[in-house]
């Protein structure tokens, strides 16, 4: 490390580090649309990352929309494709959880490989439409360029928006499943189902929404995800192992520890990444969540409970 | 730390605590051997959490169990098994897709071991095990069935059988009676004073009728403690025990 | 004789059902195909190591694992390297900068044979380090994993993790695994060379035999005991747990068993096919295998093999036609097997075949005997309530 001043060490970390916000703010979305889903209803979806996808083309196209019909919209298109990316992404959850989902309830493992064959087909859908080469929107002006605070230091500003992004999301979704009845309808289906139909809670209906609501974020984290990437068929399914880790590592079901974890991950990957080449730098990260997950298999942030 | 003594079981200051919520709290009680004693009590008194407990299912966090002057509160749930403490659940928890036979079988206390169970046999004891089992159940003509057909009341019955084939000294049972027929109640209330003759058995119970017709000596748990100990008429005379069920 | 019967071959059912498969992969298939053909059926049959392992493991354990594909490239590489250090003679890599090591080494600069390439000279490590290797690795997960009571959709992401990182390390670690390309160009087993027609008919039917013997071996241990106390754990784990029985254990040694089938068949992959690369380790492999086994159905030795046989058939020829339609299918088939055949072919063959008058003398009970009994309980439970 001989060949870096110390000055120029900082910014490498600075920037190295603020790499790593990037890919936190994208897990943290991916993670907490899977969260939900798998915190609160005990179930896997393998198709997640290509509902992240779906947001990303769903931007790219409103972006291709609104390029060639309506330029004068350019700067502000954007905004309206994170809200429609949740809703397509969030509308066709509603449908898989309908259609597939409700009849494998009992059968975690057999619902891991029906929504495996979903992410196939969804793939193979976005070959089919989009093509197999990447795309990227046309980003509006005011998300590029960079910040600097310092000469030797240039911080993205499309970085620092998916990061607000995602500080709204976060919130809202705390304050959808801590501070309001429907996340509390949500949270007492998952503590005791019979006792919560008995009640008069729509358990049915609250899975589906529940199920709706996480592959919504997930099209959001798509839209965020145009920003620092192009989007390709098989975007989603090269982050879904590492959304996984970061659910599984923060302990399913508590959003602290969804946060916490999915910082963690980025920024030792991130960090790890300048050091030594990016695919040791994944082997170890890995490496290290899963012998912390041998040895607590609970997740860092999990709370004793009574079985 | 225990002292030796004469009885089959023996819990001394027993505690355990969930967050600070002691479910069991400094719990003490002796079962004799070839006792029968049944534990009732309001629910969430603590009963099915001692049995948990005994069986090691939970750690306490306090305390001691001594099963044959052996302590049990650091050893794994098979050891437990093995060392003579059989438990039935509550709701009845046998294998659904083996048949009456099969589930018996399985539960014969030799192969235990992974390559003991890869090469063990079934020789003619076995067999002939199963089958007394069986017409002590009344399962004897259902040995071919699988046992997700049979009636609640049957499923109880295959449990307790399952618990049988390993002639464990300490037999824990859970609600046994929970879900079944009059008729059914009455022949477990007989399967129940047959089995208990050479072996020490711990009821847990709601049914009071039916906990007449078996109880010798009764326990009553309010809130992780003894609340009173004795015979059924003794108990039910006692002003604490009216005051939990009739006070509120 | 009577024990080999019911033990190894599964009774009269058992037996016929092996005996047809026997027939088709020894026989029918040799004589019916050309060699190029064979070769390929070959090259499924070693997929067919990883499902078979995966209805011990998965059928009958309820133990979902995303990462066979560990173990049969543990298997394919270690076959792989024994084959690549004789084919790299310093007579034949005279050219190198470093002669006698193997090709791509020479080209990520390496100018000697890394320590873990060593032992791998030798034949008789290289079929113990086949069997041993995968074991050891699969013990490790399962104590750390069993013993801490982690199972089911976690131990699936586990495992697919540990695949992922597997394949990302031999993809990254170019010299000392042949990268993304693998190990390739191999030709002689002690001298023998692999790749001419006689020694490919030869491999095929040593992988077809070797198959069988696995699966009389599943049989086997699914017979036993055993294999009773695997379906009662997956139905009601703890009151196996308080019947006496470590149910950690018997996870783990399914899950060591699985991990030695499956490589096997790795290694008999590279042999037959001449190559090992990472593609055959990853999470797409992995999750292939499950398919395989859920087609054929999870519950059956026999029928897992007829699965991987289809699916592969169907992949093939998809792949030459309408390589778009594939993944259609293959995501249709996923969604469809769980959905309405969690048995798999074996399910629906179980179930219509002893309504077909000329296969009936090949199931071993009649199945009425148990139906006579429900409605015995049924006609009880009926008096019962009228009481």
């Amino acid at each position: 490390m001989g060949e870096y001043s110390v000055q120029e060490l900082t910014s490498i970390l600075a920037m190295q580090g603020f790499a790593g916000i990037s890919l936190f703010s994208v897990l943290l979305l991916m993670a907490l649309g899977l969260a939900i889903i798998f915190g609160q209803m005990g179930v896997i979806n393998m198709a997640h990352g290509e509902f992240m996808a779906m947001g990303a083309y769903t931007t790219y196209l409103l972006s291709v929309v609104t390029e060639s019909y309506f330029p004068a919209f350019m700067n502000y298109y954007f905004l309206f494709a994170i809200v429609v990316s949740f809703l397509v992404a969030g509308l066709f959850g509603y449908l898989t959880e309908f259609v597939l989902i409700r009849h494998l309830y009992k059968r975690p493992l057999d619902t891991l490989l029906a929504t495996w064959g979903l992410s196939l087909i969804m793939q193979q859908s976005f070959r089919s439409i989009f093509g197999a080469r990447e795309v990227s929107p046309t980003l509006p002006d005011w998300l590029m360029g960079s910040w600097m605070p310092t000469e030797t230091i240039f911080i993205p500003i499309n970085g620092m928006f998916v990061l607000g992004l995602t500080t709204l999301v976060t919130i809202g979704v705390f304050l959808l499943m801590y501070r309001s009845s429907w996340g509390l309808n949500v949270r007492a289906t998952t503590q005791n189902r019979v006792m919560s139909g008995a009640v008069g809670i729509n358990t049915k209906q609250v899975d589906r929404l529940t199920f709706a609501l996480g592959c919504g974020i997930a099209g959001i984290a798509g839209a965020a995800f145009t920003t620092i990437a192009s989007t390709g068929p098989t975007s989603g399914s090269l982050y879904i192992v590492d959304t996984f880790m970061v659910v599984v590592f923060g302990g399913a079901a508590s959003l602290f520890g969804t946060i916490a974890s999915a910082f963690t991950i980025a920024q030792a990957q991130s960090i790890l990444e300048f050091f030594i080449s990016g695919s040791m730098a994944k082997v170890f990260t890995l490496l290290a969540l899963v012998i912390i997950l041998m040895m607590r298999p609970e997740g860092l942030f999990s709370i004793k409970v009574r079985k | 730390m225990t002292t030796t003594t004469d009885f089959l079981l023996a819990i001394e200051d027993l505690t355990v605590s969930f967050d600070g919520f002691k479910a069991v709290d400094s719990l003490t009680m002796y079962i004799d051997k070839n006792e029968l004693r049944v534990v009732i009590g309001p629910n969430g008194a603590g009963k099915t959490t001692l049995l948990d407990l005994i069986c090691g299912k939970t750690k306490s966090s306090s305390g001691s169990i001594s099963f044959k002057n052996k302590q049990m509160t650091k050893m794994a749930e098979h050891e437990i098994v093995r060392a003579g403490i059989g438990r039935k659940f509550q709701t009845p928890s046998i294998y659904e897709n083996l048949t009456v036979y099969q589930n018996l079988e399985v539960s014969y206390p030799e192969g235990r071991g992974v390559f003991g169970s890869l090469f063990f046999k079934t020789t003619d004891e076995v067999i002939k095990r199963v089958n007394e089992v069986a017409k002590e159940i009344q399962l004897e003509n259902f040995l071919d069935t699988e046992a997700a057909i049979l009636s609640h009341g049957q499923k109880q019955w295959l449990e307790i059988g399952m618990l049988l084939m390993q002639d464990p000294e300490l037999l824990m049972l859970d609600e046994p009676v929970a879900g079944m027929s009059a008729k059914e109640r009455d022949e477990t209330a007989e399967l129940l004073n047959r089995i208990c003759q050479n072996r020490s058995v711990i009821v847990i119970e709601h049914d009071m009728e039916f906990v007449k017709k078996i109880a010798r000596k009764v326990t009553v748990l309010h809130q992780g403690k003894i609340l009173a100990e004795g015979t059924m008429d003794n108990v039910q005379a006692d002003e604490k025990v009216i005051e939990v069920y009739l006070g509120h | 004789m009577n024990f080999v019967y019911e033990r190894f071959l599964g009774g009269k059912s058992g037996a016929i059902a092996l005996g047809i498969l026997a027939l088709l992969i020894l026989v029918v298939l040799p004589l019916a195909l050309d060699l190029f053909r064979l070769n390929l059926v070959g090259k499924y049959l070693t997929y067919a190591f990883a499902a078979v392992s995966l209805v011990l493991l998965w059928g009958y354990g309820g133990i979902l694992s995303l990462g066979q594909g560990i173990f049969f490239g543990l298997g394919g590489y270690a076959m792989a390297m024994f084959l690549k250090l004789e084919a790299s003679d310093p007579e034949s890599t005279s050219i190198q900068t470093t002669p006698g090591i193997p090709d791509f080494m020479d080209w990520n600069q390496l100018t000697e044979l890394p320590w873990f390439w060593v032992p791998f000279e030798s034949f008789t490590f290289t079929l113990l380090a086949i069997l041993l290797v995968p074991s050891i690795f699969a013990f490790i997960i399962g104590y750390s994993m069993f013993k801490r009571r982690v199972g089911g959709v976690y131990f699936a992401i586990i495992t697919q993790v540990i695949a992922v990182i597997l394949t990302v390390l031999i993809v990254g670690q170019q010299g000392f695994t042949g990268g993304i390309n693998g190990i390739t160009d191999l030709r002689t087993l002690n001298g023998w060379d692999i790749r001419d027609d006689s020694s490919k008919y030869i491999l095929y039917f040593i992988n077809a035999i070797l198959l069988l013997g696995v699966i009389m071996v599943s049989k086997f241990i699914l017979t036993s005991k055993l294999g009773q106390l695997l379906l009662a754990m997956k139905d009601k784990e703890d009151r196996v747990r308080f019947s006496g029985y470590d149910v950690s254990n018997f996870k783990i040694f399914v899950f060591c068993v699985s991990a030695v089938i499956a490589a096997i068949g790795g290694a008999m992959f590279t042999l037959q096919v001449g190559f090992m690369s990472p593609s055959f380790v990853g999470i797409v492999p992995s999750i292939e295998m499950v398919i395989f086994a859920a087609v054929g159905g999870r519950m059956s030795l026999v029928g897992v093999v007829y699965g991987t046989l289809l699916v592969n058939y169907g992949k093939t020829a998809f792949s030459e036609t309408f390589p778009e339609l594939w993944l259609f299918l293959m995501g249709g088939l996923f969604i469809a097997v769980v959905m309405f055949f969690p048995n798999g072919l074996a399910g629906i063959y179980n179930k219509y075949a002893p309504k077909v008058k000329f296969l009936k003398p090949l199931f071993d009970k009649p199945v009425q005997s148990e139906k006579k009994s429900a409605t015995k309980i049924e006609s009880e439970a009926t008096t019962e309530g009228a009481k």
